[in-house]
């Protein structure tokens, strides 16, 4: 098997741009608009998300010829789930704190359509190199936006950014942009500015 | 007395207070995609609400009865997402055979529901929330009608706005995700409305 290396660099830019999960495609919207009112949240979502998808895509981009076409969504939910149990003990073993300000958003991982939809759409298809670099890039592109959006979300909703105070006593801050309401603003808002610089670069 | 009026609280706060679309971020994904026609969305939301009830009571029953019985909990993800999965296969396979109308109608957004993060999600906070089988019912049920609720609001106004004049950068999800927004300012009004 000879590796493209060139096909492997577009295969990863590809999700960080040009096919972003959350921009481009609207997928995985739910652990996007709930856990990224600070930075530090939206980070951590994004890790676990990216792990979760790429430790998939491995598997099935190895197994997929021994997969029957007929169980194939079924079986990926079932290594999707596993891995998902995994990430979730281990974060509820070494991080305490972020386990329990994602509360059931680790779990919901196996229904991210995300996730899903790579192993329909890429990982079954091609080979595991490929799949690695679709895997790394579309989780760093879900993992950007999340964290972007956190820090915006936290800016201006206390006043800090990643725990540290920035603004000092003078700011009162706007408390709606940590509320749902100012999710999905403030979303709406950056998908709109986004549309704009993609079409500029035309 | 006292339970009833304890259920229908619990009811009335999953619709309104908790609703799960715009307070608890669950089931955002048929929220933007199905919500262009109130017909469409009406029907999406009265097969997710039976999938969310019989959600409640299956997951509840192998959740006390099998995983905590048998002290499980490490494969209740494995085993919720297997049980929703044949629930609305079955569902599926059930409104084929009774009503060929309303299968027509719902279309693709029958299987569509197996990976609406609310049903898991509902699965989820269930064991979380230590609720009895009644309660779960209700709060399945409650669930949904929120879920049905939301979804057929934002259709309507989704509706209204193909006439309206909306930026060419905003077209399409920015300006949706803006509605929805102020959608839950407006829904934030009920938060105050029981303590529970």
């Amino acid at each position: 098997m000879s590796l493209d290396f060139k096909q492997i660099v577009s295969d990863f830019k590809n999700g960080l741009w040009a096919e972003n999960p959350i921009i481009r495609l609207v997928i995985g919207m739910c652990p996007t608009l709930a856990v990224t009112n600070t930075s530090a949240n939206g980070l951590a979502m994004g890790l676990a998300t990216s792990f979760v998808l790429i430790m998939s895509e491995i598997v099935i981009s190895l197994i997929k010829k021994l997969i029957p076409a007929n169980v194939r969504i079924p079986s990926y939910i079932l290594i999707i789930a596993t891995f998902v149990t995994f990430t979730d003990y281990f974060l509820k073993a070494f991080f305490p704190g972020i386990a329990a300000s994602l509360s059931i958003f680790i779990p919901l991982i196996v229904v991210n359509c995300l996730i899903l939809g790579r192993q329909e759409a890429f990982a079954s298809k091609h080979s595991t190199p490929r799949a690695i670099a679709d895997g790394i890039g579309m989780g760093l592109g879900f993992t950007w936006v999340l964290t972007l959006l956190g820090m915006i979300r936290e800016f201006f909703g206390m006043g800090s950014m990643f725990g540290v105070q920035l603004l000092g006593e003078w700011y009162r801050p706007m408390v709606i942009m940590v509320l749902p309401a100012g999710a999905f603003i403030t979303l709406g808002i950056l998908v709109g500015i986004m549309n704009q610089i993609s079409r500029e670069g035309k | 007395m006292e339970e009833f009026t304890q259920i229908l609280l619990l009811f009335i706060s999953t619709v309104l207070i908790n609703n799960f679309i715009l307070v608890r971020f669950l089931g955002i994904c048929p929220f933007l995609g199905v919500s262009k026609q109130v017909e469409t969305a009406f029907s999406m939301g009265l097969a997710t609400t039976f999938v969310m009830t019989l959600t409640a009571a299956a997951t509840w029953l192998i959740n006390t009865f099998i995983l905590e019985a048998f002290n499980l909990p490490f494969l209740q993800y494995v085993s919720f997402i297997i049980v929703i999965a044949s629930l609305v296969q079955f569902v599926e396979m059930f409104i084929k055979k009774t009503s060929p109308v309303l299968y027509k109608a719902l279309g693709i957004f029958l299987p569509l529901i197996t990976t609406n993060c609310a049903i898991m999600g509902l699965a989820l906070l269930i064991p979380l929330n230590g609720y009895s089988f009644i309660a779960s019912v209700v709060f399945g049920f409650g669930a949904g009608v929120g879920f049905t609720l939301a979804i057929v609001l934002m259709a309507g106004l989704r509706e209204k706005l193909e006439f309206g004049d909306v930026p060419g950068v905003l077209k399409g999800v920015p300006v949706t995700l803006i509605i929805a927004g102020i959608m839950a300012m407006a829904f934030m009004g009920f938060s105050g409305l029981i303590s529970m």
